[in-house]
């Protein structure tokens, strides 16, 4: 279900683009990323329909639990052709802004690929390595994802909040987390 | 008179030294988060939720309260001393305040923010006290079609009047109904959209869902375009204000108040708007008119004044009809359901202590925000200079660690990635957050009170408007939606209030330029 641009030739490319532009920014591009976006969203809202189509409707229940989704979806699918349009003439959206982005330099998705890399590693580990163990990779490898040298500092640091954070909840609010391989240790 | 002594009751029960306690690591770890840049105040309380989890709920509450207000103070700390508000609410408070700044005040704005923050706070608490339990006793007696009618109303009116694009706003909207179909249908027990997955039909967990996409996802946008020139943070001693200031600020505050509350208060979303009417409101009222533009404090106090008693506002809605109408009203929303709490107008009779603790809590959690914050703040500014690697890579292991703990599944964490790459999306493609995360909640919430609805009437849809109240909000809401398309067909110019009523496709993201 993500929705990250994948398909940028989208159903309808033919369009010429002499009229497509907007009057008030001219110096920019269409952005046909959003293309995937809408195709994404036509898919989601299509399989909500057919999901709900499967459903059993009770007796004393006049709506159902299909209604819902029908709606959802449709107005999905509706939303998603919508946003098709507007990209193909010319709708550019706003990219947010905030404190430490800069919209002025290209999109950096490597830095991206491996944060969510070590979000999977995480993922696969913190069961059998444990919290205090898998949480201090996942600090030390997004620092090392976002452009920090100083492995020995990060590692440290991440070791301090990962084990301090098992202590934290343990003793502090009674939830023991995961403690794999470190069971019996700490 | 009567709510004055319960409240007189619920502050009995919250001045504990212990609660007190909770109350002070709750400020200090809501200021904490809100100051980091990037972290606005419903990231912060998403983020913090978890370790109220393992409280009573009287501390949970208290504690609660605090975080929620350091949080919303540490917003507008970064703003002023950054220049880069992370929230649409700071954009005004930003504009002077980061001006008094650089001209060598910045003690005097953060002050004059703070004292604000807390008078309007505090007014706002008392007014949520009279205000709520006279709405919940009205609407204990609404039905089902009224309170349709009247979610229906919050989602149109959040999407269709914040933010720029209506079509993005719809389309974020209906994604976010379409997480909140996600598991066990509530009647007939069947899964939905769940892949035959059990932990999906188990629903998704609010908190994982908001967490995603407030902190991991701003967590990955930010790291694709991390600034690489360090931003310049204005040192700052103690703050303090002069006796001019005093002069200068106490009507603007007031003002802000009175503005800021009403638009909390009514499901219109957000302090978005009464900040900009206040800051307008004082630039035309101020006397050294000229000051404007170079660092005006009453630019500073009117607009957080608004901010804070805005976000007090949003407590009457919640508290007495179960509708939240801000992101950080919806996580508020999770956060009281977490304590198994349903906000809505039987809780005023159920849990009347309850609810009394928590504005109490309120009153101290913005009484001991002042008194930390005013000598904590050059600490607090230092904290603005923290390496962005550390930063980002703290969020998302602290993001991780609230979403792990929750229910210590992997598969939780896999979820977070999910909705932070959707996060990560919805940035990218400038769709608001705020409609997909009420969809999330309110969904569900509409669905069962439809099939409520129309239950009772046997399935004829006439059920749906057989009360006067119903037809009254479906009204409006057609109002709502017709008048301003006739309006910008009729006067093309658009001002920047105007500006999110232009037509779904036309829009254009010019509008952001007024405000830089």
């Amino acid at each position: 279900m993500t929705t990250t641009p994948t398909d940028p030739a989208g159903p309808g490319t033919l369009v010429p683009e002499v009229e497509g532009t907007p009057p008030v920014a001219p110096e920019r591009e269409r952005d046909l990323a959003q293309l995937g976006l809408a195709a994404a969203l036509v898919v989601i809202g299509a399989y909500t329909v057919y999901d709900a189509s499967t459903l059993v409707v009770g007796f004393a229940d006049p709506v159902g639990p299909k209604a819902f989704p029908y709606v959802i979806g449709s107005v999905l699918v509706g939303l998603g052709v919508l946003l098709g349009l507007a990209a193909l003439r010319g709708d550019v959206p706003t990219p947010e802004d905030g404190e430490d982005v800069d919209l002025s330099q290209r999109s950096d998705w490597l830095t991206v690929a491996k944060l969510v890399g070590v979000l999977v590693l995480t993922i696969a580990t913190v069961g059998w390595l444990g919290w205090a163990v898998s949480g201090a990779i996942l600090f030390a490898g997004a620092t090392w994802s976002l452009g920090s040298r100083t492995y020995v500092r990060d590692i440290l640091i991440g070791a301090v909040l990962a084990v301090g954070s098992w202590y934290g909840f343990y003793v502090g609010l009674g939830i023991p987390l995961t403690p794999g391989v470190l069971d019996g240790i700490l | 008179m009567e709510s004055l002594s319960l409240l007189a009751d619920g502050l009995a029960t919250a001045v504990t030294p212990e609660n007190l306690m909770w109350a002070a690591i709750g400020v200090l770890l809501g200021t904490f988060v809100g100051v980091l840049p990037g972290i606005g105040p419903a990231m912060a309380v998403a983020l913090l939720l978890p370790v109220t989890f393992g409280l009573e709920p009287t501390q949970a509450f208290i504690m609660f309260a605090g975080i929620y207000y350091g949080g919303m103070y540490g917003g507008s700390t970064t703003s002023i001393l950054l220049n880069t508000p992370g929230e649409s609410a700071s954009v005004m408070t930003a504009l002077e305040g980061n001006k008094m700044a650089k001209k060598g005040r910045a003690a005097q704005a953060l002050a004059t923010a703070a004292i604000g923050s807390f008078i309007a706070g505090t007014i706002g608490t008392m007014l949520v006290v009279f205000f709520a339990p006279a709405l919940a006793g009205v609407a204990v007696q609404i039905g089902a079609p009224s309170y349709l009618a009247i979610m229906l109303m919050a989602m149109v009116l959040v999407t269709s009047v914040l933010g720029s694009s209506r079509l993005r706003g719809f389309i974020a909207l209906f994604i976010g109904l379409t997480i909140g179909l996600v598991g066990l249908d509530m009647n007939t027990g069947q899964p939905r959209l769940s892949f035959d997955q059990p932990l999906l039909a188990d629903r998704l967990d609010i908190v994982v869902v908001a967490v995603g996409i407030f902190a991991l996802g701003e967590a990955l946008w930010v790291a694709a375009h991390l600034r690489r020139r360090p931003l310049s943070v204005i040192p700052v001693g103690r703050p303090w204000m002069g006796r001019d200031d005093w002069g200068r600020s106490w009507k603007p505050w007031l003002r802000g108040t009175a503005l800021g509350f009403p638009f909390g208060a009514v499901p219109a979303g957000g302090a978005e708007t009464p900040t900009f009417l206040s800051y307008v409101l004082e630039k035309r009222l101020a006397k050294k008119g000229h000051e404007f533009g170079s660092g005006a404090i009453e630019g500073v106090a009117g607009p957080e004044a608004a901010n804070n008693a805005s976000a007090a506002g949003t407590f009457v809605p919640l508290l007495a009809l179960g509708l939240p109408v801000t992101a950080t009203a919806t996580i508020m929303l999770a956060a009281l359901q977490g304590y198994g709490i349903q906000p809505g107008p039987q809780l005023m009779t159920e849990h009347p202590d309850l609810v009394w603790t928590l504005l109490a809590s309120l009153l101290i959690g913005n009484t001991l925000l002042l008194v930390l914050n005013l000598p904590l703040a050059p600490l607090w500014a230092k904290l603005l200079r923290i390496p962005r690697p550390y930063l980002y890579a703290g969020i998302l292991f602290f993001a991780s660690l609230g979403a792990y703990t929750a229910n210590q599944q992997p598969f939780d964490l896999f979820l977070l990635l999910v909705f932070g790459l959707l996060g990560l999306a919805m940035r990218r493609f400038g769709l608001p957050v705020l409609p997909l995360i009420l969809g999330v909640i309110l969904g569900p919430l509409m669905e069962t009170k439809m099939r409520e609805a129309l239950a009772i009437s046997g399935g004829d849809p006439a059920g749906l408007v057989d009360e006067p109240l119903a037809i009254i909000v479906y009204a409006v809401i057609v109002l709502l939606v017709v008048v301003p398309l006739v309006l910008s067909r009729v006067r093309p110019r658009r001002t920047p209030t105007a500006a999110a009523v232009e037509a779904p496709t036309a829009d254009e993201p010019a509008e952001k330029e007024t405000v830089r």
